[in-house]
């Protein structure tokens, strides 16, 4: 018994281990986009993601002096895109706008943590909330320290 | 025990010190449980993970509790880290092995350091990778010598790669690792190191498996390769599945069925293991 658990578990880590670290493409199909709720879900989502955002004292200083309806607007762009709903984001690219500002990687996770509260809110199933969240973090390495 | 309780404390009181808050820079549960041995992973195996929360130019640590029972042996473990800026951790433990049907005791301290040379968890294709080191030295060692122990005291070296998908099968969140360690341990070193049957370091296999099944409940499995030096006793691998639960940054409950073979001559050595693990 203890010899075939101890096989399945290095095989099973050893194949988890060659698995892609998560679709860096948007969704395919519109599955994701529906189960945040559609265009309208998706903008209350962002909302609630920013409302957290200016609770939280580690980052809410990153986001004074910036045009909150504006970055409403794309994220929720972005998010709709990602999650294949048809939408088409329109800003600029995560590394033209985070150039300058310094986002630390304790930054971007606290910004992580306040879209969870945010999807907690909104009753969003934890399969939407992963593959959401595995859509954005490849955005990482283009956000963060620059 | 004293020392390595104040050691402990030193720890801890120093991290509250150097940081008017606890560290929190990285996501719940990616600071792992602490092992037996003091290093962050899993409770038997050390990850690659950094011990704490502590991200960027923060610093943390935790401490913990963990009792391990099984038919004929208790072991428990006091233990403490010390982590600094998501790179380095340094841990110690005092662990107290309890040979119940001898009604005999054997003490072990292990001095850790483990140091993150590449990766992220989460954030990169690549695996985290880290390097570590462990000293460990037997304070009781009458018994390990009367069985054929070489030592009673030595280093062990590892390389351990973990990695996160946040959407993985079933679209939960999974974590692996794989640990491959340069060891003579005895039964972890409470046995002493090396034997009549090899006196050598040898590379033994660990790995670890876990699903988030929320962001704060992860049930997984663990697996450690041990070497078997001792023609006095048969030593086995050990394996544990465990369900581990982070309500907050601040605590981590691990508790596990754990088959940890024959041990010293009785066999078939299974129970529970249960560890508390605050972080700061």
């Amino acid at each position: 018994m203890k010899k075939l658990v101890s096989q399945c578990t290095v095989l099973l880590t050893l194949a988890l281990l060659v698995l892609p670290t998560g679709s860096a493409q948007a969704n395919q199909d519109d599955s994701l986009y529906r189960a945040l709720g559609g265009e309208q879900g998706i903008q209350q989502l962002v909302e609630d993601l920013l409302f957290n955002v200016a609770d939280d004292r580690r980052i809410r200083h990153h986001f004074v002096d910036i045009d909150i309806v504006r970055l409403h607007e794309k994220l929720s762009e972005q998010i709709c895109e990602l999650a294949g709903g048809p939408c088409e984001y329109t800003g600029d690219d995560m590394v033209k706008s985070h150039t300058g500002m310094g986002v630390t990687r304790a930054d971007f996770n606290a910004l992580v943590e306040a879209l969870q509260l945010a999807m907690d809110d909104h009753q969003i199933s934890i399969s939407a909330q992963n593959r959401l969240l595995a859509l954005l973090a490849p955005m990482h390495a283009e956000i963060v320290n620059r | 025990m004293k020392s390595i309780g104040l050691i402990a404390i030193s720890v801890v009181a120093s991290t509250l010190m150097m940081s008017a808050e606890a560290a929190d820079g990285r996501l719940l549960g990616t600071g792992g449980a602490t092992n037996i041995e003091g290093a962050a992973g899993g409770g038997l195996v050390p990850w690659a993970v950094i011990s704490g929360y502590s991200e960027d130019d923060e610093r943390g640590g935790t401490v913990a509790l963990t009792r391990a029972q099984v038919d004929d042996y208790r072991l428990d473990v006091t233990a403490a880290s010390f982590s600094y800026q998501n790179r380095l951790e340094i841990s110690v433990a005092a662990q107290m092995f309890n040979l119940e049907n001898l009604g005999a005791e054997l003490r072990q301290h292990v001095f850790g350091v483990k140091y993150r040379v590449a990766g992220d968890l989460i954030y990169t294709s690549m695996p985290q990778i880290s390097v570590g080191a462990l000293y460990k030295r037997n304070t009781r060692y009458d018994i390990p010598e009367l069985v054929g122990s070489q030592r009673d005291s030595d280093w062990e070296a590892y390389v351990a790669a973990s990695k996160v998908w946040l959407a993985g099968p079933f679209d939960r969140t999974w974590l692996a690792n794989v640990t491959l360690r340069a060891t003579r341990a005895n039964q972890f070193g409470l046995l002493g190191f090396g034997g009549d049957r090899g006196d050598s370091h040898q590379i033994a296999v660990e790995a670890a498996t876990a699903v988030f099944l929320h962001r704060s409940l992860a049930v997984g499995v663990e697996y450690r390769q041990k070497p078997d030096n001792l023609s006095f006793a048969k030593e086995e691998d050990a394996m544990s599945a465990f369900v581990a639960w982070f309500p907050s940054k601040r605590v981590a409950l691990v508790g596990a069925f754990l088959d940890l073979g024959s041990i010293a001559g009785a066999t078939n050595q299974t129970g529970y293991y249960l560890s508390l693990q605050a972080s700061f």
